[in-house]
């Protein structure tokens, strides 16, 4: 049992903070937090609510992040917790962070682009592996809803790029 | 049963029965590839149909004072009889081959990426929110369908001839689409629902222009199938939930 402190903002931090160690299931060097999947959270008292966005509609990792998140507070010492989904404003890979992004490279997946710049998307996306940009498109569905599958021209490595949405 | 639950409802089976079935083909795809897109579609449309199943259960529990068993989304996908069903008679089509698998999905796509766009407008804010949300992944399902018919219908004799009868098999089934059952008509003038028949238009222009790039022809008007969305199936509808419902039925409220 850790100390809880007083302190609302404090502890909102500490909150925070405890969720930077829940990871996603799929891609487990990415937390919640780096993913964007953390909308909020805020103190009532003794309960601490933590909203949270599907990355995809049907994202199966939801539930079991939601599980996750409650485990990790409690083994802190918050015993109320209250965990809402919310869908609006729609979750975008613009809000993937750049330390996310740069983890999502060096795990083997490309990072997805910026909304802005998703017409030119077959001249940025870059191999992971040997960082060509000579690269292609297999498909538009990979080994989970988030992600395309792309090979690249001069490793010939196959890889995940996380789709931009 | 409200208008604004039924209407709730016939979004969701649109989506719960599609899903099933492009999800037949997991493990028989032509390769490897498309087996995973097919299935990503499969469980894209799952995502939307358990987002509006919870939402009707939620206003299901609302409307009713002291529901002897509150609803949930389970009950409404696995307890619900085929009359009960209001998805249109398209998504309950048979798989058939590829091609026919390809153009239904073609067909629905279009139609529902229309549907989205207006209704992330609507002024119920939480089907506005499930729609703009799904309407990302609705886009892909879009343009990969597109591919495909335009692959199949330009390929080889083969290839073509099967998306012929695909065509034959279908295009009676696409009409209802653009008819506004009662409950839609209900919900139009709150800004509620979108008026499907203001889609039709830009549907047909869609498909004229995928279908003149796969050089394949326009269908002449022929008659249309309608009563999906009032309850009324086509004898698919039965089997499709026999296998869809058969754990909860056989096994009333079992989990894992």
């Amino acid at each position: 049992m850790v100390n809880i402190s007083s302190n609302i903002e404090t502890r909102e931090k500490e909150i925070w903070k405890i969720l930077e160690s829940v990871t996603d299931p799929e891609i487990p060097v990415l937390t919640i937090v780096d993913l964007g999947i953390v909308r909020n959270v805020k103190i009532n008292e003794e309960e601490v609510e933590v909203s949270i966005t599907p990355t995809y509609t049907a994202c199966p990792a939801m539930d079991m992040i939601a599980v996750n998140i409650r485990l990790a507070l409690l083994e802190n010492g918050y015993t109320i917790i209250k965990i809402t989904t919310v869908l609006s404003p729609v979750w975008t890979t613009d809000w993937i962070s750049e330390t996310g992004k740069e983890k999502l490279k060096r795990y083997g997946i490309a990072p997805p682009l910026s909304s802005l710049d998703k017409d030119g998307q077959t001249t940025v996306i870059q191999c992971p592996q040997c960082r060509s940009d000579n690269v292609h498109l297999i498909s538009q569905f990979g080994s989970t809803a988030c992600k395309a599958l792309y090979q690249c021209d001069d490793c010939k490595e196959p890889f995940d790029y996380f789709k931009c949405h | 049963m409200n208008h604004h639950i039924n209407y709730i409802l016939h979004l969701a089976d649109n989506a719960l029965i599609l899903s099933q079935r492009n999800s037949e083909w997991c493990g028989h795809g032509p390769i490897l590839e498309q087996d995973i897109a097919i299935t990503n579609i499969s469980l894209d449309l799952l995502g939307q149909a358990r987002n509006f199943y919870q939402y009707a259960a939620e206003l299901i529990n609302k409307s009713t004072s002291q529901p002897i068993k509150p609803s949930t989304e389970d009950l409404l996908a696995y307890l619900r009889t085929e009359r009960e069903f209001k998805n249109c008679l398209l998504v309950e089509q048979p798989n058939g081959d590829w091609g026919q698998t390809i153009l239904r999905q073609h067909f629905f796509s279009t139609y529902q990426f229309l549907l989205y766009q207006k209704l992330q407008q609507s002024k119920d804010g939480q089907l506005a929110a499930i729609a703009a949300k799904a309407l990302k992944e609705v886009t892909y399902h879009v343009q990969w369908c597109k591919e495909w018919v335009v692959r199949l219908g330009n390929g080889t004799a083969e290839s073509h001839s099967r998306m012929l009868h695909a065509i034959d098999a279908l295009w009676s089934y696409t009409g209802e689409l653009f008819e506004n059952a009662e409950y839609e008509l209900h919900l139009i003038n709150e800004g509620i629902s979108v008026d499907v028949n203001l889609l039709k238009n830009e549907w047909q222009q869609k498909v004229n222009e995928i279908f003149s790039e796969a050089t394949l022809p326009l269908p002449e008007k022929v008659f249309m199938h309608t009563g999906g969305k009032q309850g009324i199936h086509t004898e698919y509808l039965g089997f499709i939930l026999t296998e869809l419902q058969y754990m909860q039925k056989t096994y009333p409220g079992c989990e894992w």
